[in-house]
């Protein structure tokens, strides 16, 4: 087995600022991986330039692509990199008003991923798609109805769907449940539990909610001024912190 | 070739605008359905008036050309009596309404009828030139879609489509795949019409004045409307046959008649309509008086 | 199958001085399967770290653990997901679970993560929540709504649901009643017949007297001690 991906000493600098530096780590096929840090750390800049959304300055991002093994995404070609972003990758942001087109129907929405890579028979489409809003449960009712007509959660979900339409192997997610209600996110936090299971996914997930990272990611890094500072198991690195900051973030979480 | 004692350059524009656009064109020729951006002049007309079609006219127009200006099909309405008269004036070129008859046929929303020949240029006014804005309004990403050929989009407005009404129901401005690359929106002409942009012998030039884009469709291009297997590009056209000349393939227009709901069909090609009637062929309603 | 050899772990808590404590060095243990052995010891003598550390969720500071085959003190992240999705079951004393997720998926989980199929992990959890009297009527809820009892036997459900090799029991039989500890028991001396290999904790000496084969004193492990 190879890891899906391989980072390699990714650095972005915005003038004299660190966005992020001397980042280097793996992920293997099934790992879910997350990045914690509290604002400002630079593990949003580090999802962007791992997403290939912002140009590192140095560095390499080597992903086992299907068709041609490893390649590093920051050197291959735009129209490569942007197939591979709609196919093969997704990225879940998190507000979903970045992530859908808020003037097209849900089952557009969805189907966009299709169309973008050749499918033209509407009725299998529109089957595909309202395949998917089951899986997110979104009641097929909805499927013509537009995003804007959502709550918060079920935009979620229907962004969740939009993106995992043609399979992808490796999910980025930025804060996939923040701006949400409690009782809304424990749902969402199921459901992208159990798609990563059934469908084999990796993920790497952003967030600064440390319950969620417990719940979802397998793996931990812990960020600090654009640097990594401790990374392992997470569970370990939560109850068992080294680092002095990874001490002090896991102690400052209210308990309710 | 041109003579200066004139109180306007020929043809209104100066030689080096001309010779701009003329630029402008042969690239849009070379690269067919790519929007070649362009720097748009002002012209005595406002925005919307058709800027556009009259810059890439006038930097087609020779004195020997013969200029006949449709608007929806015909020679007589405000637009297209206009824009016909700034020629005769600035260019002192011969005007014609007879489709077979004319070199350069500036447009607004229709193509002739009547087959067109590789004499002939075609000159399309366009509102806006790009068919991805409606969904994606960032010029920056439309732009690398179409270089990059991601062209999905496009379908998703067609399915958005058939999911709302039960089929494709864009009637006018509707995309088409030009030579198997670029996506172009062929100006709002209505969709009866696309089929005659595939393998037409004219030259076919459109122009955009607001957004500075010129585009084009060399002769014998391939150009295929967009669709789904399951539902497939239909042309369609109202049902009826023009009330006057009695033509059952031609686009129609919808006049209404009286204040009770009146109404009659007509062709929208009024040049059509009149060769039509010349020849003997009647409509349901005859010949008007005021026809005749 | 659990090897625990000369294993020592501290704590160094920057945020207090970087006062760094020494809590147990040269720990010694082994199991082999088939057998239970029993951590005992005072509190605060470092039962549940030891245990913490034998799951990887502590890092020890040296030494070797060996679970199978597997070093857990020098293995990689990914190494140890595969070992406790597969090898190594853990029985803690809390329940941490998704808020809203029915029991019965709860208890199903461990299962559905090894790619059984849907269908056959629910009637394994079914048969488990009823063997230790969770009525059905509750199934269709989180275990988040229950009593601290139904909740540890949740958790211990969930814990037994796949036949794992190696397992950790942390106070299995706390808050138990006497017919639900019977089960509990049961439970463990039908996953030692098997072959299993159990560490555990129990302050039930009874229970201890039932099911272990051996007793492991942890104060031994105390840093002052030898």
């Amino acid at each position: 087995m190879t890891p899906l991906l391989e980072v390699r000493d990714l650095t972005k600098r915005y003038g004299p600022r660190i966005g992020c530096a001397d980042v280097t780590f793996e992920l293997w096929p099934g790992e879910v991986l997350g990045i914690v840090g509290e604002s400002g750390s630079g593990k949003s800049t580090l999802l962007s330039c791992l997403a290939g959304h912002l140009a590192p300055d140095t560095g390499s991002v080597v992903y086992d692509t299907r068709a041609n093994g490893a390649r590093d995404t920051l050197t291959m070609s735009e129209p490569e990199r942007r197939m591979l972003g709609r196919t093969d990758w997704a990225f879940v942001h998190q507000n979903p008003r970045d992530g859908l087109r808020m003037n097209v129907s849900a089952g557009g929405n969805v189907g966009e991923r299709l169309m973008a890579v050749g499918a033209r028979h509407y009725g299998n489409i529109r089957a595909t798609a309202s395949d998917w809003l089951g899986r997110v449960e979104i009641a097929d009712e909805r499927i013509d109805d537009r995003p804007s007509a959502f709550s918060g959660g079920m935009q979620q979900r229907l962004q969740i769907a939009r993106n995992l339409v043609t399979g992808p192997r490796l999910v980025f997610m930025d804060e996939p449940t923040g701006g949400l209600d409690v009782s809304v996110q424990a749902r969402l936090l199921d459901l992208i539990r159990a798609l990563v299971r059934d469908l084999g996914l990796s993920a790497i997930i952003v967030t600064h909610d440390l319950a969620v990272v417990r719940l979802l990611a397998d793996r931990l890094m812990v960020m600090k001024s654009g640097r990594v500072v401790e990374e392992g198991l997470t569970d370990q690195v939560l109850d068992d912190p080294q680092h002095a900051y990874t001490q002090l973030l896991v102690s400052s979480v209210l308990h309710v | 070739m041109t003579d200066m004692s004139q109180d306007y350059n020929f043809a209104y524009l100066d030689e080096q605008t001309k010779r701009m656009i003329r630029r402008a064109l042969l690239k849009a020729v070379a690269i067919p359905g790519y929007q070649v951006p362009f720097a748009s002049r002002e012209m005595p007309m406002p925005y919307g008036w058709g800027t556009g079609g009259v810059q890439v006219t006038a930097a087609c127009l020779t004195p020997e050309d013969r200029l006949k200006v449709i608007d929806q099909g015909a020679d007589d309405t405000t637009n297209a009596v206009s824009i016909r008269k700034f020629f005769e004036r600035t260019a002192d070129v011969a005007v014609t309404e007879a489709t077979s008859e004319a070199s350069i046929i500036q447009t607004r929303h229709r193509i002739p009828e009547q087959a067109l020949s590789e004499e002939q240029i075609l000159v399309y006014q366009v509102p806006i030139p790009e068919p991805l804005r409606f969904l994606e309004p960032r010029e920056s990403e439309t732009r690398k879609m179409h270089a990059l050929e991601e062209y999905g989009l496009m379908h998703v407005k067609l399915y958005e489509d058939i999911a709302k009404n039960g089929h494709i129901a864009t009637a006018f401005a509707y995309p088409v795949k030009v030579e198997g690359r670029y996506v172009m929106d062929p100006s709002p002409i209505p969709k009866f019409d696309n089929p005659k942009m595939d393998d037409c012998p004219a030259l076919q030039l459109f122009g955009a004045g607001r957004e500075q884009r010129i585009y084009a469709v060399p002769p014998f291009t391939k150009v295929v409307s967009l669709d789904f297997e399951d539902h497939p590009f239909e042309a369609g056209r109202a049902a009826h046959d023009c009330a006057l000349c009695g033509a059952g393939d031609s686009y129609l227009d919808e006049v209404i008649i009286d204040d009770e709901g009146g109404r009659m069909f007509v062709c929208s090609d009024t040049d059509h309509c009149r060769t039509r009637r010349e020849a003997g062929h009647t409509g349901a309603l005859g010949v008007p008086e005021a026809f005749a | 199958m659990i090897q625990v050899e000369n294993v020592s772990k501290q704590f160094t808590l920057h945020n207090q001085g970087g006062a760094a404590l020494e809590v147990m060095r040269g720990a010694q243990l082994s199991v082999a399967p088939g057998e239970c052995v029993a951590l005992v010891g005072a509190s605060g003598a470092g039962k549940s770290t030891l245990m913490r550390m034998i799951y990887g969720n502590y890092l020890a500071a040296s030494g070797a653990i060996r679970v199978g085959a597997l070093d857990v003190v020098t293995a990689r992240p990914r190494e140890i997901i595969a070992l406790r999705r597969e090898v190594l079951g853990y029985v803690s004393q809390f329940l941490r679970v998704v808020p809203r997720v029915p029991t019965r998926d709860v208890v199903a989980e461990p299962l559905l993560a090894l790619g059984r199929p849907a269908g056959e992990a629910r009637a394994r959890a079914e048969a488990l929540l009823a063997r230790l009297n969770i009525p059905p009527a509750l199934w269709e809820l989180s275990p988040l709504t229950f009593s601290g009892g139904e909740q540890q036997r949740v958790n211990i459900a969930r814990g037994f649901a796949h036949e794992y090799p190696a397992l950790l029991l942390d106070e299995p039989t706390a808050s138990l009643d006497a017919a639900n500890r019977g089960t509990v028991l049961a439970l463990i001396e039908e996953a030692k017949a098997r072959g299993a290999a159990i560490v555990g904790i129990f302050h039930d000496e009874e229970a201890r007297a039932r099911v272990c084969d051996r007793e492991v004193d942890v104060s031994g492990f105390a840093p002052g001690a030898s």
